[in-house]
């Protein structure tokens, strides 16, 4: 008697937890219901010509697209060039950038040199400067590099000034009755303060130097992602500008990714991260 | 390095703080003639005279605003001395009401920040030992209770063997039980070490339990200055204690 109904309240106990679970599986894969319905219906509208395939290529087509377009290279090669150019405007971007926000803020000389004019010129849209740079520079890889380098040179010169400002003076004063030297102040506590700051204005970097690219590829080039789309609308192919647009969403998602994993690893002392990451 | 050159340089380490100097063996710390006002306002420190003893345990009482941070911090050479003179120890360390741990560096990290040495592990696991916080020596500041975070500043303040030790309210954002472990804890370790140490607090018991002289500063200046001649440990209930709590009380104008 008494076995039974322990029999039962443990049988009890574990359907619960196997159905609580299977709940949690579930939950993991509504977050992907809604776009795959998407595309689900997108193909169905393709396939009945509800929609014109001239004017929006169908999933299934896309996917063939791609495949082909990197069957013989074209893909991979224009990705390649992007690529180069991002990082390289990117690169320029975190020397200028952590260059001037460090002498910037940790000098008042600095301050008044550099701030007021970096504060003066990011509020011009740097986009606006792309003729400027194709008179100056021509039509070579310097305008674009420099291009993704003036526009995330803002995003980190910013970020870390603020952060390396905003560090807390009573930490400051607490080195000072330790004793600490200047340069010992700056090593162990106004560089790992303005760290997170500086991470954040790297996110955003990255998210312009993309932005940057695009633009510049598409308005003058001869190769790269934003070129094989715009070579790609003279022939009405809107599969292969598609590809373009999924490559681009792709890029943007993984560079996120690796600057999130950064925070994670650099930033452990935040109770926040430290749980983030187990 | 030789007995005169050390001299020489502790007697520079005091030149940098204060104009006078003072041969006294008897004295740690002295003050004299201490004014110190911010812009155009009134003197918030007005000629002010303190000596404490080596060992000595000072509490300094005082309304809100009287200037007793800004007495602490001249003391412990973050603010100027303008006007007057101080002479102090060349080691002094100070605890803040906040722990001001950094908090991207690790316990001992920070207990031994700005020491020389290869065996700073080592030394910040003695004295974290010694605060009872052997236990966390590995943990982030930012995961630490109040308590414990006071603890570590605590060990950082020691570690470096302070001859003047100030406190600027360090128990006051603690909840009661834990303050009155941490008051416990401060009065063993200034027992084990015996340095001169000013404890800035609101909390005239916290003042009596622990100290050899109370001092209030009202208007600028120290205007009493009252021996705690009890034996210890203290208790709460000895009736000397209560007719020393009421004179501190009346002093500060609470009546009860
Ligand atoms: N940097 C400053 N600039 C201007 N005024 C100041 C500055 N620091 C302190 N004061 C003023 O000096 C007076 C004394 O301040 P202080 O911090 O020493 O008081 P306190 O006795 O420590 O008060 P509390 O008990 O509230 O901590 C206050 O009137 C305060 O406004
Ligand atoms: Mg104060």
């Amino acid at each position: 008697m008494s076995e039974t109904l322990i029999s039962l309240a443990s049988r009890g106990r574990s359907q619960g937890a196997s159905g609580r679970i299977a709940l949690r599986e579930l939950g993991r894969f509504r977050r992907y219901l809604s776009p795959l319905l998407l595309v689900a219906v997108w193909q169905a509208a393709c396939a009945s010509g509800f929609v014109s395939t001239r004017l929006v290529a169908s999933p299934w087509q896309i996917a063939q697209t791609a495949a082909s377009l990197i069957a013989d290279g074209t893909l991979t090669s224009n990705l390649g060039v992007s690529l180069l150019r991002a990082g390289a405007g990117f690169g320029i971007a975190a020397v200028v950038g952590v260059t001037l926000a460090l002498f910037s803020g940790l000098s008042r000389v600095g301050e008044d040199l550099v701030d007021a004019p970096l504060q003066i010129m990011r509020t011009l849209p740097a986009l606006a400067l792309v003729p400027l740079f194709i008179l100056w520079f021509g039509i070579g890889e310097t305008p674009k590099v420099l291009l993704v380098a003036l526009g995330a040179t803002f995003p980190i010169y910013l970020n870390l000034h603020k952060g390396v400002r905003s560090i807390d003076p009573k930490l400051l004063e607490m080195t000072r009755t330790l004793g600490l030297s200047r340069l010992d102040t700056i090593r162990n506590v106004i560089l790992p303060g303005a760290l997170p700051d500086l991470l954040i204005g790297i996110r955003y970097a990255v998210g312009v130097s993309w932005l940057m690219l695009v633009v510049a590829e598409q308005v003058n080039a001869e190769s790269g992602i934003g070129h094989m789309m715009m070579d790609a609308e003279d022939f009405l192919r809107t599969d292969i500008i598609m590809v373009g647009l999924l490559v681009y969403g792709v890029l943007g998602l993984l560079s996120d990714q690796i600057v999130r994993f950064l925070e994670a690893k650099l930033l452990v002392w935040r109770p926040l991260a430290r749980g983030a990451a187990r | 390095m030789s007995a005169a050159l050390k001299r020489a340089q502790s007697e520079l380490a005091t030149a940098a703080v204060h104009a006078g100097s003072h041969e006294d063996g008897n004295v740690a710390v002295i003050v004299e003639g201490l004014t110190r006002r911010f812009g155009d306002g009134p003197a918030v420190l007005d000629r002010l005279d303190l000596a404490i003893a080596p060992g000595e345990f000072v509490a300094l009482l005082g309304h809100s605003g009287s200037g007793k941070s800004t007495l602490l911090r001249t003391l412990a050479g973050i603010d100027p001395v303008v006007e007057g003179a101080v002479s102090r120890p060349r080691e002094v360390s100070v605890v803040f009401q906040e722990h001001r741990l950094l908090p991207w560096k690790r316990v001992w990290e920070n207990v031994v920040l700005g020491q020389e040495g290869k065996d700073g592990r080592d030394r910040a696991a003695a004295i974290l030992e010694e605060v009872g916080l052997a236990h966390r020596i590995d943990a982030w500041p930012l995961t630490l209770s109040g308590g414990e975070a006071q603890r570590a500043a605590l060990a950082r303040a020691l570690v470096r063997e302070p001859g003047f030790l100030l406190l600027d309210e360090p128990f006051a954002a603690l909840d009661a039980l834990t303050r009155l472990k941490m008051q416990g804890l401060v009065g063993e370790l200034w027992k084990r070490r015996r340095c001169a140490v000013l404890l800035v607090t609101h909390d005239v018991d916290e003042a009596l339990l622990l100290a050899d002289r109370a001092v209030v500063l009202e208007r600028g200046r120290i205007r009493v200055d009252m021996p705690v001649a009890l034996g210890r440990p203290r208790k709460h209930v000895d009736p000397v204690f209560e007719d020393m709590r009421e004179t501190l009380l009346k002093s500060l104008g609470v009546s009860i």
